[in-house]
């Protein structure tokens, strides 16, 4: 059990995909003005990432891995290098079959996070998800904890980092550092503010 | 004429539209491998690489792609350019590629890749793509190797791996963790913003 809650813990606090990976970094300046859309984006992020990651692990338990092809009659297949391709393909068709699916059976959520689900395809946030979900080696049921745990430690960075942004409106910023600049050392900031997780052990 | 639009494409990425400064493309992949410079530069030789292919091969076939698949047509040859990449980078040099581990990887979702594939190469002819594809590429490689330059130096007192600042110099390893990466480049922008005062955001 203990196991199961480190990984979540870790995903969402420790190794935070956004503060300390940088993943998924220009969706999160881009679209971190308001926090209501940020909140939008970031519960497209969850649900997506919820759903790529245990899906690529699939892909790659059962068909990419070295040997992996033996239940078809090849045992020493070895089709790691179409990893990168095959990933970026089912995070690509997930996302419109979610998009799909959430227009024609839940317009309202469709109309609250349509216009964010494209712009996830090319968030590097769900590409690397599954990357380091092959990297580390999950098994199915760690990736599901994983996957949920990054989705929501980067959606909660980006709700946080609008708060912080809608209130800097108010504040004297030094000319050359308005906009992106400042955006830049809050995120450092928080990024620093976030390692004091560092030395949590469950 | 034609000279100068050349140049024009390929030296305006680099200070006067910066592709991380100004237009807040790429950086996903960019800041985690800035610890240390060799890592940055190898970084930097496979993004412009796969920028200014990309670029080309998009820019050959933009008349026959319908517009409805293009994103998908652009992904699958960038991923491949990708995994050119990396199987290239696994075989001569292993070591750097361990230290990337998932950031090679992650090109593919570089925003400048995309970005420029849809926005620029889609538009123009290949030999123009080509070497604006050259020019962003320079124009990331320029933050990425100034922040891996200040990092590595301040962070563990070496360049390329060799020992440059005095024994006496205490290692700053706040350097070497990922906010200082964001301070650094939140500071390249106010320095270019400083010099080009009409990139001011009034925000």
């Amino acid at each position: 059990m203990s196991e199961h809650l480190s990984i979540i813990v870790k995903s969402i606090f420790i190794e935070n995909l956004a503060l300390s990976f940088f993943l998924g970094m220009c969706t999160f300046l881009a679209v971190s003005k308001n926090v209501k859309t940020a909140l939008g984006l970031g519960v497209a992020v969850i649900a997506i990432q919820a759903i790529t990651v245990p899906a690529n692990n699939l892909i790659y338990q059962y068909l990419l891995k070295e040997g992996a092809l033996s239940w078809a009659g090849v045992p020493d297949s070895n089709l790691e290098f179409l990893g990168l391709i095959s990933y970026i393909g089912v995070i690509a068709a997930m996302v419109q079959i979610l998009e799909m699916t959430l227009d024609k059976y839940f317009p309202p959520l469709y109309n609250a996070l349509g216009i964010f689900l494209p712009l996830i395809t090319v968030n590097c946030a769900i590409l690397g998800g599954s990357l380091f979900m092959v990297e580390r080696e999950y098994t199915f049921i760690q990736s599901v904890e994983f996957g949920i745990g990054s989705g929501i430690g980067w959606a909660m960075a980006i709700a946080a980092l609008a708060g912080i942004r809608e209130k800097l409106k108010y504040s004297d910023v030094p000319h050359g550092l308005r906009g992106l600049g400042i955006t830049f050392i809050i995120v450092g900031l928080m990024a620093m503010a976030f390692m004091a997780f560092g030395g949590i052990q469950l | 004429m034609a000279g100068n639009k050349a140049k024009d494409v390929l030296l305006d990425p680099v200070f006067k539209n910066n592709p991380i400064a100004l237009q807040v493309l790429g950086i996903c992949s960019a800041l985690a491998v800035t610890t240390k410079l060799d890592t940055s530069l190898t970084m930097c030789v496979a993004v412009i690489f796969v920028v200014a292919f990309s670029n080309l091969a998009v820019s050959l076939i933009r008349n026959y792609i319908p517009s409805s698949v293009r994103i998908i047509v652009q992904m699958t040859i960038i991923a491949s350019l990708v995994i050119l990449v990396d199987q290239v980078l696994k075989a001569y040099a292993f070591d750097v590629s361990k230290q990337m581990s998932v950031f090679v990887g992650l090109i593919i979702t570089n925003c400048i890749v995309m970005g420029r594939a849809e926005g620029f190469a889609m538009k123009n002819t290949p030999m123009v793509s080509f070497l604006d594809g050259i020019g962003n590429g320079l124009g990331y490689s320029f933050i990425l190797l100034t922040v891996g330059f200040f990092r590595e130096l301040f962070g563990s007192g070496k360049l390329l791996g060799m020992q440059v600042m005095p024994d006496a110099y205490p290692n700053n390893g706040l350097m070497l963790l990922a906010p200082s990466a964001f301070f650094l480049i939140g500071i390249i922008i106010w320095v270019i913003r400083t010099f080009r005062p009409e990139q001011i955001e009034e925000a």
